[in-house]
């Protein structure tokens, strides 16, 4: 490497250091640190969009005590050994990071003070830290670098100190996208930009259907495209499943060629005979067997508090309202791609995928290769939302290369994407209210039903808040192939519980943020059981924060407000939505948000999670469907599968964060499901009629 | 009746060189007639900054410039531009500067990334025929690029940002 380092021989000082380093040192998994200063730091975990590759270095920088200026940060590959949950998932990284983080960060600076101390002889008491230099009491002081060699060869000291929070100086300050520059400027970043010598092209064709499968080929026409090399069936099925390997279709036609539009040219030229293997359902079918399951018990109660059945039977009033929701697709802005190398004894894969650690698992099981020789590594994704939890299509990639003796990028069409399944589930779910004449809440039931799945949260609000409390779930099973999709459940849930709340609210004759307040207060003061998997003062701590921000209770002319408040993946939020209706069109004016997730680790990028999020749920609760027609989607791109776009954005997003020093929790997905409740109570407002199933705007109260 | 020549069909398939102007250099490929300007683009010139994202111009993750206009690369034939301009986002600006590219940094706009090139040379394009865009100018014009992260009100503000830095 060609470098000269000035620095070392110079008074070193905080500032950025624009040299090359002679030579790396590996202070721990996490840190790498050259002999000019500058400072590499690992990021584990897959980054899809949610900012992981800035937030966790920040993490780790801030207890090695760096100067930010002088990092550099490297996506790790997949290594097991070296990092813990490789995974993006649940808003979990940060939540789950920060303690190994801190550490790595901690026990980097350690091993450089014990470095300092060993070259000047003094004990490491009496040294100190700031921007990457350690300075002695003495008034001498050196530069990180100066002590990187030696400091990989000090012991590491068996405990290590973290920061006190009031000492951060990096976290809570506003950091950039450490890949922003690439992305603005068009620089390979993304799976599908990766390219390798003698790569090639692949793609596959799924069955038309879900109930359909394989029966035959016929290739001529394909292979007379200029280009084609190969048409072939693979077979993707893991003889050992992971639970990440959901995929409905697992047998395949693979075209490999050249260049992508010579693949799909021929793609189009391809003739496939299939034949049908199960139901071609439709979604009437859906919805029938969804109200079929909410319309009975099920065998057993998730959870049942008090005695739900005389408290109903005794009850003033009774409200009860059913919601429901389409299969959503997830629709990454990215299309599933994949580049895999398969040799006699060893496979490379790299792509964009959430759950490295479990693709590597079930690549094991389909190539019969021990995990050792498989190795995979993380592009930048462009966009996740829960779809690259489901890795086939590194599947569908391993077995392509594997039989075209090639290194191969799969590359899925829009259409191959959007019709392959993985959907968000549709969901339906039955809420009743129990009222006492005082128009107090007696008993609250939830029974819903999902495809492959229920969505209720039992041990979520409003469980804990009153005594006769019923909460059941029912499957219904199907072959079209659904999974996580941002927020799980609670990107259904949330829109129906909140919007439920604000009607039971409205008959009780009370102001919906009043009477949320003292579900909470019952919680705090006197909970029923003992499960409950919230906490009411965090969750009464947002409502009441949105509502002095927004200042609810003050009328906009011409502006409908609604409300809402939700808790999922450990994080609080709190809403207040403020649409005008134009030409019988919802535009949201304002949404005012509110926010405990403990320490905020990077505000301008936290509040952009946080922002993106809500748009997404607009625009999914208003707008996006997924609907089948014998066994097939009717939506195959977008043009008829509809997202927001710029026009129906809110004008502003306004984010308040509550400042309590608790350890940090994650905000991919926590401000989503929240807004679809608060801007159907908005709705209500505007229009005087309430939406029970989405997306809204097909329903008859607003235009699309 | 003797036809002479190939179908339409077969013509299509037909490798042929064309000479484009990209970023102001000229580039030679031979590919057939029928490829779009993206995958010339990415396939033949590993420029990979324009995005695939739905192949039908309904998401605008491929927009380039033809003659400073903006475009959907992934629906415009090799053989239908003739010597018209191409620019991309690599070529926006040569010290990585554009206005856009600069309040685009500011704003923290991206999340994951992979509409931005789209909404950046669809947004020089607004800025290149109306340098004052209202909000609602904004709006109209960038309908067509999608953001599935929902960064779309900060797409809005670093426009307005470029646009004051322009002025």
């Amino acid at each position: 490497m060609i470098g000269f380092s000035w620095l070392a021989s110079c008074k070193p000082a905080a500032e950025e250091i624009t040299s090359v380093p002679e030579e790396w040192f590996d202070i721990n998994a996490f840190i790498k640190i050259g002999d000019n200063g500058l400072v590499t730091i690992m990021s584990p975990n897959p980054e899809i969009g949610q900012n992981v590759k800035t937030s966790m270095p920040m993490i780790v920088a801030e207890e090695l005590d760096v100067d930010w200026k002088n990092v550099t940060v490297e996506q790790a590959p997949l290594n097991t050994e070296l990092y813990k949950r490789q995974l993006a998932g649940g808003s979990q990284s940060i939540r789950r990071g920060w303690q190994s983080l801190r550490m790595a960060g901690a026990t980097g600076r350690r091993v450089l003070l014990e470095a300092a101390a060993q070259k000047w002889q003094v004990p490491v008491s009496e040294l100190t830290t700031d921007k990457g230099i350690i300075s002695h009491n003495s008034g001498k002081s050196l530069g990180y670098g100066e002590v990187a060699s030696l400091a990989t060869s000090v012991e590491i000291p068996e405990e290590v100190d973290v920061k006190d929070i009031k000492d951060f100086k990096l976290i809570g300050t506003d950091v950039r996208n450490v890949d922003a520059p690439k992305i603005v400027t068009g620089q390979p970043l993304f799976g599908l930009d990766l390219k390798r010598d003698g790569m090639l092209i692949a793609m596959i064709v799924h069955p038309p259907a879900f109930g359909m499968k394989l029966m035959s080929f016929d290739a001529t026409d394909a292979l007379a495209v200029p280009g084609i090399k190969d048409v072939f069936k693979v077979n993707t099925a893991p003889e050992e499943k992971q639970w990440s390997d959901t995929n409905a279709f697992t047998e395949l036609v693979a075209v490999v060629g050249e260049s992508t539009w010579q693949v799909m040219k021929a793609k189009k030229a391809l003739t496939v005979e299939w034949e049908k293997d199960s139901a071609l359902e439709a979604s009437e079918d859906h919805e029938r067997k969804l109200q079929q399951a909410i319309s009975k018990a099920p065998s057993e109660a998730a959870r049942k508090d008090g005695d739900p059945n005389k408290a109903f039977s005794k009850a003033a009033r009774i409200i009860e309202k059913t919601y429901s929701a389409p299969f959503l697709a997830h629709n990454t802005m990215e299309p599933m791609n994949f580049f895999a190398h398969v040799t006699e004894d060893t496979a490379e894969l790299v792509g964009p995928i959430q759950t490295p650690e479990y693709l590597r698992k079930s690549v094991s099981s389909l190539l019969g290769m021990a995990e050792d020789k498989i190795k995979i590594d993380m592009t930048r994704m462009g966009g996740g939302f829960g779809r690259r939890l489901y890795g086939n299509f590194g599947m569908e990639a391993v077995a392509i290369s594997k039989q075209a003796k090639a290194p191969i990028k799969l590359v899925y069409t829009r259409e191959d994407d959007m019709t392959q399944g993985t959907y968000r589930p549709a969901y339906k779910i039955t809420y009743r209210a129990a009222l006492d004449d005082n128009n107090t809440l007696t008993a609250f039931h939830i029974r819903g039903a999902g495809i492959h799945g229920g969505p209720v949260f039992a041990n979520r609000f409003p469980a804990g808040t009153v005594d006769n409390y019923l909460a059941e779930n029912q499957n219904v099973d199907s072959n079209i192939s659904t999974g996580a999709w941002r927020a799980p459940r609670s990107n259904f849930v949330a829109g129906a519980e909140q919007s439920f709340i604000d009607e039971v609210a409205e008959e009780a004759g009370k102001d919906p943020v009043d009477f949320r307040l003292a579900l909470f207060d019952r919680a705090i003061n006197n909970p029923v059981g003992d499960d409950n998997d919230y906490d009411p003062e965090r969750y009464a701590g947002v409502l009441r924060l949105v509502k002095e921000k927004a200042k609810w209770g003050q009328g906009i002319p011409g502006v409908s407000r609604g409300i809402s408040a939700y808790y999922c993946h450990n994080s609080y939020v709190a809403q207040v939505v403020d649409v005008m209706m134009e030409k019988g069109r919802p535009r949201v004016k304002k949404v005012w948000c509110a926010v405990d997730c403990g320490i905020v680790i990077n505000p301008i990028a936290a509040k952009n999670q946080i922002e993106g999020g809500i748009i997404d749920g607009i625009g999914h609760a208003m707008y996006s469907n997924i609907t089948v027609k014998n066994g097939a989607p009717d939506q195959s791109n977008f043009d008829r599968y509809r997202l927001i776009r710029q026009r129906e954005a809110p004008l502003e997003i306004e984010t308040f964060f509550v400042e309590n020093g608790i350890d940090p929790t994650g905000l991919g997905e926590p401000s989503l499901p929240p807004i679809m409740g608060a801007l159907a109570n908005a709705l209500y407002k505007a229009t005087g009629k309430r939406v029970y199933k989405q997306p809204f705007s097909q329903q008859d109260i607003v235009l699309g | 009746m003797v036809y002479l020549f190939p179908t339409y069909e077969l013509i299509k398939t037909i490798m042929a060189a064309f000479t484009l102007n990209i970023n102001g250099k000229s580039h030679e490929v031979d590919v057939a007639p029928d490829t779009p300007i993206l995958w010339v683009l990415r396939d033949h010139l590993d420029m990979v900054g324009t995005k695939f994202g739905c192949g039908i111009a309904q998401c605008g993750a491929c927009t380039v410039h033809l003659d400073g206009t903006a475009i959907r690369s992934c629906s415009l034939p090799v053989s239908s531009i003739g010597g018209a301009k191409i620019t991309t986002i690599e070529g926006l600006s040569e010290k990585s500067n554009h206005v856009l590219q600069k309040a685009w940094i500011k704003h923290d706009v991206p999340q994951c990334g992979y509409c931005q090139a789209g909404q950046i040379m669809n947004a020089a394009s607004l800025l290149a025929q109306n340098p004052n865009p209202s909000d609602q100018d904004i709006e109209v014009a960038m309908n067509g690029n999608i953001c599935r992260c929902g960064t779309y009100t900060r797409i809005k503000a670093a426009i307005k940002t470029a646009a004051q830095d322009l002025s």
